[in-house]
């Protein structure tokens, strides 16, 4: 399960490590590789065939660059032709009309009531005025759903009945936000069955009756294989200009996202990222493609992170392990703060290039608390600087912990080891260049997971290539 | 290669912090600390305090028990339909052959033209295309060959049947009836699944099936997230003739749990279902929350009768996954795949009973009330291929 496409790919690629060119042969076995790692992250077969497709055309006869590994190689190709397959840049509302109106339409489940608060919230943020409009009259209190959804964003609501025909609701709608003075109208439907004619023609009488502008198409990313035949026939019964991801903050990779786009060449717009009015923004097409290729769940973990971190522990932290004076009273607090995250066996499983060598090891929490134990059975002193540890305070500290002497000592000796190698690591990284600080310091900081990674025995660079998901990372704080 | 779990556990919390410190270096070279909770002018201050859960409502007198609603609809007041087994098995085969089926087609198609290669890797992207999911498609379809040539079926029908035959036995034979009390009280249902499977509405049905056949049944509406999801419960309830017990908005989902079993017990009722919020199942403290229900109960009432994974028939690989995660947490005793009138497979219910041996127990086959039915392996097999035999 935690078997990476990197690790795979680096399999199949072995034999040609500084051959010069791809083969077919080893082209077929890369794409073999890739087929899979697509149609288990959901993506059409069909849509599968096409991608694989373009990629032979790019792989067959491409120079293998003698410096880069050839897994890396394909992997960066891979991820090019996904990103691009998935829209390349992010796309923007059109917003035209007085008012501006938007449709949300999908299956039942899909999220719509939700999408379409989280919606409002969105553009009343902007400064727009939105007002949304209850036309889901079939699911039992869809109504009251979106009305809760409304006075929580802070926007009009027009909701006159419960039951009846949607389409005069969606018609007067529009000449009520004319008089309330809101600017976009958001319009949330009855979920329906792509196969239900009766349905999506009346979905497509309310697309025409309030003349969107803007008709969203939500879907979840945890759908399968039918992704492609519910957008199909969304597209061609009903119409759509966009699409909202939902449930993203699941753990599914979303392949159906990739499908959709391919088959109806329509842009993803947003993505729902959780529970909360506020967990919505723009689609990201290049993270989709790491989380797609399974190329760990870089993204998931800085969220994590983020919210268990304030701006300043981490700062404080990652100065500490840079510079060498990480003791094991910070390493202890580090533990505590991971903790809040969740199991470190999970949290592991997300870094890239970890799965693999993380599989056979049992890294249970009951390891976490034996250390735990430990370091809470020393002085402050001996925490500061263990060098003072000599045999009996050892002693004291494994009966204390309940642990034994042996224990301690690998503890120590460890902790010791590993410090060690943090600190070369940065000075290397720190010579390499004369950037900027902020630069020079995750350059430090990549160099140093590199050297602990290769110390767990592996990683190599191929999964290593997954850290290019870390790259958004600064583009977060520009929202 | 061996590597040693203390060593494991200081690199890793040291990866960790520093990808930590790599995020908030993004936030500072970002300009800025993440401006979401700051944005928008004053006047959202008070309404994102409306955003956070209400305090708890534990202690409060508030539960509310509707009082039963004299005017059901019309439609729901009709004499129960007596359910026969050959009602349901056309039922089952009409819903199904409403989803444009074309497993069935393209698969004999395929095999029509002999047993060839070619045919094999379209019934290969047939059962990929079902949400099988790829493992257990190789597999399958593994199998199939080693059959097709030691048993000498080289016609296209003959590997139909064993196709059939293999789809059947992946299915598994477990016991699929719902588990009812065998003591005094009430028997308890917990139904749970991630967001927008249909957990509601499922309990709508189940609560519509059972009040026909004479039960008393209480509706738990430990679903106190979502906006106007117990208003939704509740609707169901008036529809059905059923007890809701609910409590604000924000409240402790366990307590209402508690609540409801309260009530009914008191009333001597037959059966309850208690609805819980959608969740995520990768999100570890939604799991928790969803475990203490389950405890909760559980101290009440003993071990639950059945606990309920709903699982959405368009779900594609993830459902192994959910399945997982609700089976470690509440110990799942069978599923409930809904939506399966759409063009689904369902496929993944083949994936999930082969890696966690979890049975579905119901099928929603479509809006109506009539269209919970009760899983029967035999007819979904059959279902995947109906046109071919009308």
């Amino acid at each position: 399960m935690f078997d990476t496409l990197a690790s795979k790919l680096e399999a199949a690629l072995d034999k040609v490590k500084g051959r010069g060119r791809l083969d077919d042969k080893t082209v077929d076995a890369t794409l073999r590789e890739i087929r899979l790692a697509l149609l288990e992250a959901d993506v059409n077969f069909k849509v599968v065939r096409g991608i694989v497709e373009r990629l032979r055309e790019q792989l067959v006869g491409e120079e293998v660059a003698k410096a880069l590994n050839p897994a890396q190689q394909v992997i960066k190709a891979v991820d090019a032709e996904l990103t691009r397959a998935l829209g390349g840049e992010a796309v923007a509302l059109t917003l035209t009309g007085k008012p501006a109106v938007i449709m949300l339409a999908g299956l039942q489940g899909s999220g719509k009531t939700t999408a379409a608060g989280k919606l409002a919230k969105l553009l009343k943020s902007k400064g727009r005025h939105p007002m949304l409009v209850a036309c889901d009259l079939q699911r039992p209190a869809a109504v009251q759903q979106l009305r809760i959804n409304a006075e929580r964003a802070g926007v009009h609501v027009y909701a006159p009945v419960t039951s009846g025909d949607p389409v005069p609701v969606a018609r007067d709608a529009i000449g009520k936000a004319r008089e309330t003075g809101c600017d976009v109208v958001i319009v949330d439907t009855a979920g329906r069955l792509h196969v239900d004619d009766e349905m999506l023609a009346q979905a497509r009488a309310i697309r025409e009756v309030v003349d969107a502008g803007e008709t969203l198409f939500v879907i979840d990313a945890m759908i399968g294989q039918e992704a492609v035949n519910v957008a199909k026939a969304f597209q061609d019964q009903v119409g759509f200009d966009g699409v909202i991801l939902s449930k993203l903050d699941g753990d599914a990779r979303g392949g159906a996202a990739l499908s959709v786009r391919e088959v109806t060449g329509t842009p993803i717009k947003f993505a729902s990222i959780g529970e909360k009015l506020e967990d919505f923004e723009a689609f990201h097409p290049d993270r989709m493609a790491s989380r797609i290729l399974g190329m760990g769940d870089v993204m998931t973990l800085i969220e994590k992170a983020e919210s268990t971190y304030s701006e300043a522990e981490a700062a404080d932290a990652e100065a500490a392990i840079m510079s060498g004076q990480f003791t094991l009273e910070d390493f202890l607090q580090q533990m505590q703060m991971l903790k809040r995250m969740g199991p470190l066996q999970g949290l592991l499983g997300m870094l890239p290039g970890m799965g693999k060598q993380l599989k056979d090891i049992d890294v249970d929490d009951r390891q976490v608390a034996r250390i735990e134990a430990i370091i809470r059975s020393m002085t402050p002193q001996e925490r500061q600087d263990p060098r003072v540890l000599n045999g009996r305070r050892r002693k004291r500290i494994a009966a204390g912990s309940g642990t034994t002497v042996t224990e301690v000592n690998r503890l120590v000796k460890q902790f010791d080891q590993v410090q060690k190698v943090m600190k070369s690591a940065a000075k290397m990284a720190g010579q390499q260049g004369a950037k900027p600080k902020g630069v020079k310091g995750a350059r430090a900081q990549a160099a140093a997971v590199r050297q602990m990674q290769q110390q767990l025995g592996g990683g190599g660079p191929a999964g290593l290539g997954g850290f290019s998901g870390l790259q958004p990372a600064p583009k977060r704080g520009k929202r | 290669m061996d590597l040693d779990p203390t060593l494991v556990v200081i690199i890793g919390v040291l990866l960790l912090t520093l990808l930590g410190g790599l995020v908030a270096g993004g936030r500072r070279r970002g300009g800025g600390p993440d401006d979401r909770a700051e944005r928008g002018p004053g006047g959202s201050t008070a309404l994102r305090e409306r955003d956070e859960a209400p305090p708890d409502l534990d202690e409060r007198p508030d539960l509310e028990v509707l009082p039963e609603v004299p005017e059901t609809p019309e439609e729901l007041l009709a004499p129960p339909v007596p359910v026969e087994e050959l009602t349901l098995a056309e039922r089952f085969r009409r819903r199904l052959s409403r989803t444009r089926n074309v497993f069935g087609a393209s698969v004999a198609d395929l095999f029509g033209r002999g047993v060839t290669e070619e045919a094999w890797e379209g019934l290969e992207e047939a059962l990929i295309g079902a949400d099988v999911g790829v493992t257990a498609t190789m597999e399958i379809v593994e199998e199939l060959r080693r059959r097709s040539r030691e048993e000498g079926a080289t016609t296209g029908p003959a590997v139909l049947e064993l196709l059939k035959q293999e789809l059947r036995a992946q299915l598994g034979s477990g016991d699929r009836s719902l588990a009812r009390a065998s003591d005094a009280g009430p028997t308890v249902w917990l139904v749970t699944g991630v967001n927008g499977t249909g957990k509601t509405t499922t309990i709508g049905k189940l609560a519509a099936v059972e009040e026909r056949e004479g039960r008393e049944v209480v509706l738990g509406a430990a679903d106190t997230f979502r906006a106007a999801a117990a208003e939704q419960l509740g609707i169901w309830a008036e529809r059905t003739g059923a007890e809701l017990v609910r409590k604000g908005e924000g409240a402790d989902p366990a307590s209402v749990a508690y609540a409801a079993y309260e009530v009914a017990e008191e009333r001597t009722a037959d059966l309850l279902i208690v609805d819980t919020a959608g969740r995520l199942h990768n999100k570890r403290e939604l799991m928790d929350e969803l475990g203490k229900v389950k405890r909760v109960l559980e101290k009440l009432a003993g071990p639950l009768e059945e606990t309920l994974l709903v699982l959405d028939a368009t779900t594609g690989q993830n459902g192994i996954a959910q399945a997982t995660a609700f089976l470690q947490a509440v110990d799942v005793s069978g599923i409930v795949l809904t939506k399966l009138d759409g063009s689904s497979k369902g496929g993944i219910v083949l994936a999930v009973q082969r890696e966690l041996d979890l049975p579905v127990k119901l099928v929603g086959l479509g809006e109506d009330i009539e269209d919970l039915a009760p899983f029967d392996p035999d007819l979904f097999v059959d279902g995947l291929f109906s046109d071919l035999e009308v």
